[in-house]
């Protein structure tokens, strides 16, 4: 009992530690990714290649000056920031990284906790998700405000129902609602992965998933409710300094949270394109390695005077990393979590990539989009997978 | 590890529902009235889900899951007809809403 | 730990159902409904109920309760004005109140004498369970009350769309 509290509370640490940074740092990899689509540098100069940007705009976040609108309701002002927050953190709770694994002789799952209703728990929270934004823009005292508010969580409200039955269907096929069982099931190759699958490819739940995830953090196409141009800010017109900066971190934490949840329920989670034996284990250190040598090769040649020192060290620093991927040691827990992260990874970048490039959706447009086109695809792809699985069984 | 009395539960369901009929009964908004009703059907699903404990069978647990299911149809209509009344009569008070001509 | 755990809960269930009838703003009633059916999910998780907890959460606290907050702010109902209250009334009704409240603890504890809930004493609350049997001996009930959600979402759209001249 004491030593599963103990490597509880390791695990908790561990997993918000990584999970706060990565929040700060994916912000850097937004603006640099949006940055090279409109090909210009993004942050360059704070650190080398902006590395230390997130650090200069959290010490600006912190020293603003804290203001609070004028009859605005205290307490829901106050409240609705941090419950943003605290929902959009909560779903990191039951997420498994990887497999079960032996630890200094302690065996134990990298998961902080393993529900037996994980998927369930993860809809429950995006749903209280709403609370926040809904009480931000009431609490403001402020028209635009209140209008960015209500229609942020009528959107989200919307895009609920095709997202549970996206995630309804791999369901059907995997059988189970245990985030790491779900993962289980899908282990061997890619072609076990639920997008690729069973009766019927999940290919469909996958795309509507993606969509409604897009809706559900108010990421472009779908981010009218929030945008500059539109309704002055939205729902946090009001809101400045940390408060302000709250409402941007539970927005990416939801981004990894859905991003989290499409790999486990269609990627296959940590689960390697190809088994471990026919040299799969190699993957990760071959991708680092490629990175130092393009880092390298760059390096003798800089665009800019700046890069001459930043370059190859960061090449070289990759093949350490490369390195480090080959020791046997670390290769039962290191290799799914590469995994892990490469797919959530790239889902993110997906993500990213589509800010960068689409225009967004008139609320109409969106609100119609999803009534008339993802809720009938959602409902039809249920039906077939339904369908197919109990004519297979 | 101690449990908890099942009468506990019975009791705090019983407590919830009685003060879900006195927001019924005293409040004149119609909004707090409907969340009042809303609180009365909480009370019986702790009710229902304490006595499926009680004979340990699932069936408490699907009563309940259809209290909840009726609950959420009745506040679509409920609050689609407050809508309605507030457009016409212009206040939420049930007092002024007593005569049936406008 | 059960104790301590359900004692919690219920008190915060308790004040936050005072707090939904005593409030006079209806916003504040409706964030402390939800936090009544947030406390009540977790004696649900106590009594081995886990799919139902999470259905409270989903369906009651995150959809139904939200619809509750966006008719209130779309109405900007104001907080209710407190005309003519009788102080006979509390006088008389008080006691009674608290005199109903203590017989009915009373006779509640002589139900279920000794019966005590255990974390975990029910293992059968899992969604495997509440499926099987909606599937199968509640198969009726089901397809009803599907009907009647259909019903509710025209009833609806009905009464809350513009009148087209």
């Amino acid at each position: 009992m004491d030593s599963f509290i103990v490597i509880s509370l390791i695990k908790v640490v561990v997993v918000f530690a990584v999970l706060l940074t990565i929040l700060a740092y994916l912000q850097w990899v937004e603006r640099k990714v949006i940055a090279h689509i409109q090909v210009r540098p993004g942050p360059y100069r704070v650190g080398p290649h902006g590395l230390l940007q997130p650090v200069a705009d959290i010490v600006k976040l912190l020293t603003k000056e804290d203001l609070m609108p004028p009859y605005a309701n205290k307490l829901l002002y106050l409240a609705a920031p941090f419950l943003a927050m605290t929902l959009a953190l909560l779903s990191i709770a039951v997420i498994p990284f990887g497999p079960v694994i032996n630890v200094a002789g302690y065996r134990t799952a990298m998961q902080l906790t393993d529900l037996n209703i994980g998927v369930l728990f993860v809809l429950a929270v995006s749903s209280m998700g709403v609370y926040g934004i809904v009480l931000a823009g009431w609490s403001s005292n402020n028209k635009y405000s209140l209008l960015g508010g209500l229609r942020s969580s009528a959107q989200m409200i919307s895009y609920e129902l095709p997202l549970s039955l996206a995630i309804a269907a791999p369901l059907l096929i995997s059988n189970t609602l245990s985030l790491h069982d779900l993962v289980e099931r899908q282990s061997g190759s890619i072609l076990q992965w639920n997008v690729l699958h069973g009766p019927f490819p999940q290919i469909f739940s996958f795309i509507v998933f993606l969509i409604a995830g897009f809706a559900e953090t108010n990421r472009v196409p779908f981010d009218l409710p929030e945008a500059e141009n539109e309704l002055v800010a939205g729902f946090h017109t009001e809101y400045s300094s940390m408060k302000f900066a709250s409402f941007f971190m539970a927005e990416y934490a939801n981004m990894i949270t859905v991003s989290c949840m499409a790999t486990l329920l269609f990627l296959g989670g940590w689960v390697a394109p190809w088994p471990a034996q026919y040299g799969s284990r190699f993957v990760p250190a071959v991708i680092f390695a490629l990175a130092g040598a393009v880092m390298l090769y760059h390096g003798m040649h800089p665009a800019r005077r700046r890069d001459q020192m930043s370059l190859p060290v960061f090449g070289i620093l990759f093949f350490l990393i490369a390195a480090v991927f080959l020791l046997p040691i670390v290769q039962s827990w290191l290799d799914p979590l590469f995994w892990f992260c490469a797919k959530t990874g790239a889902i993110l970048f997906a993500f990213i990539w589509v800010r960068g490039t689409l225009p967004r959706f008139r609320y109409d447009q969106l609100m119609g989009f999803t009534w008339k086109v993802l809720f009938p695809v959602a409902v039809v792809n249920l039906l077939v997978t339904g369908l197919l699985v109990a004519l297979v069984s | 590890m101690g449990g908890v009395p099942i009468s506990w539960y019975l009791t705090l369901s019983a407590i919830l529902f009685t003060l879900g009929v006195a927001g019924f009964l005293f409040r004149r908004n119609i909004i707090t009235v409907f969340m009042s009703i809303e609180l009365m059907l909480n009370a019986v699903n702790l009710s229902f889900i304490t006595f499926s404990y009680y004979w340990k069978q699932v069936n408490g647990h699907l009563i309940a899951f259809f209290v909840m299911v009726v609950a959420a149809a009745e506040a679509a209509v409920g609050l689609a007809i407050i809508l309605t009344i507030f457009k016409n009569r212009q206040t939420l008070n049930i007092d002024e809403v007593a005569s049936m001509k406008n | 730990m059960d104790v301590i755990l359900f004692l919690i809960f219920a008190i915060i269930a308790v004040v936050g159902a005072i707090n939904v009838v005593v409030q006079s703003h209806p916003i504040s009633s409706a964030i402390s409904l939800v936090g009544v059916m947030g406390s009540l999910a977790v004696l649900y998780l106590l009594l081995g109920a886990e799919f139902l907890a999470a259905a409270q959460v989903i369906v009651y606290a995150g959809a139904i309760m939200v619809l509750f907050v966006f008719v209130i702010m779309l109405l900007n109902a104001g907080a209710e004005v407190r005309k003519g209250q009788s102080s006979m009334a509390l006088f008389l009704g008080g006691p009674l109140l608290v005199a109903l409240l203590i017989l009915l603890v009373w006779f509640v504890q002589q139900l279920f004498p000794g019966v005590m809930v255990h974390f975990g004493g029910f293992r059968g609350g899992s969604a495997q369970d509440v499926g099987r049997a909606l599937f199968t001996t509640y198969l009726l009930p089901f397809e009803v009350t599907s009907i009647l959600i259909l019903i509710a979402i025209l009833g609806a759209i009905v009464l809350a769309r513009k009148e087209m001249d």
